[in-house]
């Protein structure tokens, strides 16, 4: 690194943090809850506001062609069965993750959709961080945009949210670290030089920038256990998604961003 | 490359400076990396873009390595008279997408 990128980089950091104290608090709620969206640049809020900016977009239309494509023996597409997206999901994705009768505990959206993929279509079984989950889960979260996150007030999930919170404050790897030390704790704070957000699932699945790519909020969960220096559990593990329940209903009434953008 | 998202007015005036943006999904693979066996993966990345207005370049772009995966690219142009404007994407492994918006000038 030559002193000339130093220094413009020092610059620029400068610039993120006087960007970041004058950015707007439309994310914020009454108590004092925000959105990752809050502790981004402007340039980069910017570029999650404008949808022919937004990278997560892309895939937001692969899903809406998706959605109506046949698939499985079953000859049979989303639509066939939920007609237009646009009205029949909204809200839909705020919800998860919910309790299912088929597994006899919550699952979360991809859980879901694959659900209806081997029931109704008898179709391969999407895995996660593929394009087409991608696609698919980020069209139909984006149907929620703008409406609240709102849990299911069901009594089956209260065991399930109460291990999920375990989790989450459970210290865990070689850092001894729990979620809550870095996102109750120090929320706001620096974490080398990025701010560390509050932890609330708004956008996803969200685009980014660090991947080059949409990604899921298993993913996300992932990436902090592995920097935890913890081992983590595999796609779809049972704890995760009682981690995603309990970050839900931690994040309720929060509004949802999907596809958000985040650095 | 699957997929590009434009963004254009529909309708300007004449003489009006109006701006486009343009996002394309790609790789851009950056010829640096290896694989999970050790071999080099092959660069792909977009290397070229260009936009016309009726036929006539108005905008060429050549990109490096250091360009981000999906790349937007963005920029302005003077609206002459109503027609198509057309974009195109190309890679190194010869693959190149071409989108058209049509624009109306008052």
């Amino acid at each position: 690194m030559t002193d000339r990128f130093r220094q413009r980089a020092a610059a620029s950091l400068a610039g993120l943090a006087l960007t970041l104290a004058a950015a707007a608090s439309a994310e914020t709620t009454a108590d004092g809850r925000r959105s990752g969206f809050d502790y981004m640049s402007r340039e980069t809020q910017s570029m999650q506001r404008d949808d022919s900016a937004n990278p997560g977009m892309l895939w937001v239309r692969d899903g809406e062609a998706l959605w109506s494509r046949k698939a499985g023996p079953a000859e049979r597409a989303c639509a066939d069965c939920h007609g237009d997206a646009k009205t029949t999901m909204r809200g839909v994705a705020a919800r998860y993750p919910a309790f299912s009768e088929e597994a006899g505990r919550p699952i979360n959206l991809e859980q879901r959709i694959n659900e209806c993929r081997s029931e109704r279509q008898g179709a391969r079984l999407l895995p996660y961080e593929s394009q087409e989950m991608l696609g698919l889960s980020a069209y139909i979260a984006h149907q929620s945009r703008g409406l609240p996150i709102a849990p299911p007030d069901d009594e089956r999930l209260t065991p399930f949210r109460d291990k999920g919170r375990a989790f989450y404050e459970a210290r865990q790897g070689q850092l001894n670290l729990s979620c809550a030390l870095c996102h109750d704790d120090n929320a706001g704070r620096r974490l080398a030089g990025a701010p560390i957000p509050q932890g609330h699932p708004t956008g996803y699945p969200l685009y980014r920038l660090e991947w080059q790519d949409l990604g899921s909020l298993q993913r996300r969960l992932r990436n902090c256990i592995v920097g935890m220096r913890a081992e983590a559990f595999p796609y779809g593990a049972p704890e995760y998604v009682d981690l995603e329940l309990y970050l839900a209903t931690r994040a309720a009434g929060m509004t949802v961003e999907t596809p958000a953008v985040r650095p | 490359m699957a997929g590009a998202l434009i963004n254009v007015p529909a309708n300007v005036k004449r003489g009006e400076t109006f701006e486009i943006k343009t996002l394309v999904r790609h790789p851009m693979e950056t010829g640096y990396r290896r694989g999970p066996s050790g071999e080099a993966i092959a660069r792909d990345i977009i290397h070229r873009f260009v936009c016309t207005y009726d036929g006539e370049e108005i905008f060429r772009a050549e990109l490096f390595p250091a360009v981000a995966a999906n790349p937007f690219i963005a920029f302005s142009t003077v609206a002459t008279q109503s027609g198509e404007l057309a974009f195109t994407w190309t890679d190194d492994a010869g693959h190149s997408q071409t989108e058209t918006v049509k624009i109306t000038v008052a």
